[in-house]
């Protein structure tokens, strides 16, 4: 910035005579500001909240409790992370989302992902398969394979996850308007394997609410969509107790350009409504909580995402103790997964987004995720390649191991700035939250297009600031170079589609017809009884029948969703 | 379901009138609702088409809502299949004169590919609502009477 001769130095300032900030700000700050401004007119976060020159025990106040606000790690209200020992004793599960191609492709980079020092498997299917349609569908034409793996029926499954012992391995599964076909199919697998479904380790994205939201994911409306997540919670609390039924997302809301705020806000509320479900459902609230999760994204802006993490924490384990009355604490804690934001990577000057990731990830560690995906600097190009893939799981690893930050708890608990953040997002989060109780809940306020206008509005207006330069991204808006960095990126082989239909069509003529035919049948009874959709959906997978029959069959009992779009 | 902008008074017969389209089964609208917005916002008439929209749909929409150019915004990688698929379905319909532009998460090597299949511009990642609307309105004509 200087490189002027040396000012004569000021005679050493006196410390601010009360010690107060305003006296600082009178007698140090400002006078320094009239030989040196400040670099810009306003400084605020990438959500656009304004943010000070400094925070101090002022900005605290005196009423400010750390045993009431923080507490300690492993308690009530669990500000500074869910376990009492955190990362000393277990890191984060790096957990790297993958799937493209066929199962037998997918499988391959399980196998390389896991050999490379991977700690879970997550699972990313095609669009087809994400929307409840089989890759034969006049719909699917050119979408087999390209944005996941392509899965139509448990054959498909069964390679998937070929050489992997699902009791020693936890899944992840990024699926959520046919979620319950697919989990219904992991289920087969293991039992194929020999394993006993009450071992499986795992979770099941299965956040429908998010979908209308967001992700725009869905087959049914919401409120037969809710009626099938009920039935899987409760087949759960029954049957597959270790398996975290939904991983209530707030990472979609984000990538659709919602701010921190927003994201904190719309997926507690997301939660709120589900846990609503589940008690309406007739289940106790600790018999099924525990198993809730969540999955929250890290853009940029470092310590907004560290605060709104420890926010996250702390809402919501007083919305379980609190409003519904938890009594378990695991009820009340909220467990995690992270994604750095995909949104946030550039096509231009590609290997800059390694740095972005980083410290993405940095962000979500220091805010005591429990489980991490960081992207690939290739993101905004493709999928990931073999070599991307592998610096982005290298990221956390050096964090883990070389950055130090894992020896302690909550490094950053008790800044002044991270606090008042973390107060500030929490206290804004609670007036949204507060307006969507008062439309009538969630599924009221998504009829009413309120956090779909949110969310547009503020895309709209990020991508104004970005326009007009008012945000800067290196390589696209500023510090932008003559692109001749190419990188390799990942094809999807053009024979993957022709072959799974293939496959396809040999296994609907070599699987029993009738048998298939019978278990939808039962499969639409109890759809149209209210009887548990999760074993008649079991026994229509083990008979072979795909996602798009099952999904299809209960069309006629529940209906479809169609967006009223808003621009 | 459509959506309908603009609302300055100038004639509507002198607006040019564009579908900004979500094809295929992609549910990632951020982009497109914000293309859409902008364009919107620049005086033009625009018809948003909403998601998971099939190419058949898509060209009959811009048939019957006589619209001087197509935009598609996918994001799935299925750009290969999809934007031909439209201009050809709109050769079928002898509607081949309306322009089909676009933008997603389409890799630099594959546009030379779609416009040789008769797509006018790719707008990638990075591409300002100011440039896009730019090139519109150069490159956009209002269509004579059909």
């Amino acid at each position: 910035m200087s490189d002027s001769k040396p000012q004569p130095t000021s005679p050493a300032k006196e410390p601010s005579k009360s010690g107060s900030r305003e006296e600082w700000e009178r007698g140090t700050r400002r006078p320094a500001l009239k030989r040196v401004g400040e670099r810009d007119t306003e400084f605020s976060t990438v959500s656009s909240l304004p943010i000070e020159p400094l925070y101090t025990w002022e900005d605290l106040g005196s009423g400010w409790n750390p045993g009431e606000r923080l507490g300690f790690p492993g308690e009530y209200p669990y500000t500074r992370g869910i376990h009492p020992s955190m990362y000393r004793s277990r890191l984060w599960t790096m957990r790297q989302f993958a799937g493209f191609g066929s199962a037998e492709q997918t499988n391959q980079r399980f196998h390389y992902l896991l050999g490379q020092g991977q700690t879970g498997l997550s699972v990313a299917f095609d669009l087809p398969t994400l929307m409840g349609r089989d890759s034969d569908d006049s719909m699917s034409r050119g979408e087999v394979g390209r944005e996941g793996v392509a899965i139509d029926s448990l054959a498909d499954m069964e390679r998937l996850f070929e050489g992997i012992p699902l009791d020693r391995v936890s899944t992840s599964m990024t699926i959520n308007a046919p979620a319950a076909v697919l989990f219904a199919m992991y289920l087969a697998v293991a039992e194929k394997q020999g394993v006993p479904i009450e071992k499986l380790n795992g979770t099941l994205q299965n956040d429908i609410l998010k979908e209308y939201i967001a992700q725009k994911e869905w087959i049914y409306p919401p409120r037969p969509s809710l009626r099938i997540i009920t039935d899987l919670i409760a087949y759960c609390v029954d049957h597959v107790p270790k398996w975290n039924t939904i991983s209530i997302s707030g990472y979609h809301i984000r990538e659709a350009g919602s701010t921190a705020v927003q994201e904190l806000a719309f997926t507690l509320a997301d939660g709120i409504a589900y846990v609503q479900a589940g008690i309406a459902a007739g289940l106790d609230v600790d018999s099924f909580a525990p198993r809730l999760s969540f999955f929250w994204n890290s853009h940029n802006d470092f310590f907004e995402e560290v605060c709104k993490l420890r926010a996250a924490r702390r809402m919501w384990a007083q919305i379980m103790r609190e409003r519904f009355g938890a009594k378990q604490p695991q009820s009340w804690m909220l467990r995690f997964h992270t994604q750095t934001a995909g949104c946030s990577l550039t096509a231009q000057q590609p290997h800059n987004n390694i740095v972005r990731v980083t410290i993405q990830a940095l962000a979500a560690v220091l805010g005591g995720t429990q489980s991490l995906h960081t992207d690939s600097f290739d993101e905004a190009l493709a999928l990931p390649s073999d070599h991307a893939v592998t610096v982005a799981l290298r990221t956390q690893q050096i964090l883990a191991e070389e950055s130090g930050v894992t020896h302690t708890i909550d490094p950053l608990g008790g800044s002044y700035f991270v606090e008042s953040l973390t107060d500030r997002m929490e206290r804004d989060a609670h007036s949204y939250i507060e307006r969507i109780d008062g439309m009538g809940g969630v599924v009221a306020a998504i009829e009413n297009g309120f956090q779909q206008k949110e969310i547009a509005e503020a895309a709209y207006r990020y991508q104004a600031q970005v326009d007009g330069k008012a945000k800067a991204i290196i390589g696209v808006n500023k510090h932008e170079m003559d692109e001749s960095v190419r990188v390799e990126v990942l094809k999807i082989d053009p024979g993957v589609e022709p072959r799974q239909l293939a496959g396809l069509a040999q296994l609907r003529q070599e699987r029993d017809g009738e048998r298939v035919g019978q278990t939808i049948q039962a499969l639409r009874h109890a759809a149209e009884t209210g009887e548990n959709l999760i074993p008649v959906m079991l026994d229509a997978v083990r008979a072979y029948a795909t996602v798009g029959e099952i999904c299809e069959a209960l069309v006629p009992v529940f209906g479809t969703y169609r967006e009223v779009s808003v621009i | 379901m459509n959506v309908r902008g603009g609302g300055t008074p100038v004639s509507q017969e002198n607006k040019v009138r564009l579908l900004v389209g979500k094809v295929g089964l992609d549910g990632h609208d951020r982009g497109a609702k914000i293309v859409a917005r902008a364009l919107r916002d620049a005086g033009f008439e625009v018809i948003y088409t909403g998601l998971h929209q099939s190419p058949e749909m898509v060209v009959d929409t811009a048939i019957q809502e006589d619209v001087d150019a197509i935009s598609l915004s996918i994001l799935s990688g299925a750009h290969n299949y999809l934007f031909p698929k439209v201009i050809e379905l709109l050769r079928e319909k002898g509607s081949q004169e309306i322009p089909v532009f676009g933008g997603g998460i389409i890799p630099e090597t594959d546009i030379p590919g779609l416009k040789k299949a008769g797509v006018l511009e790719i707008f990638t990642p990075g591409a300002t609502t100011a440039e896009i609307v730019e090139w519109v309105r150069s490159n956009i004509p209002r269509r004579g009477a059909a």
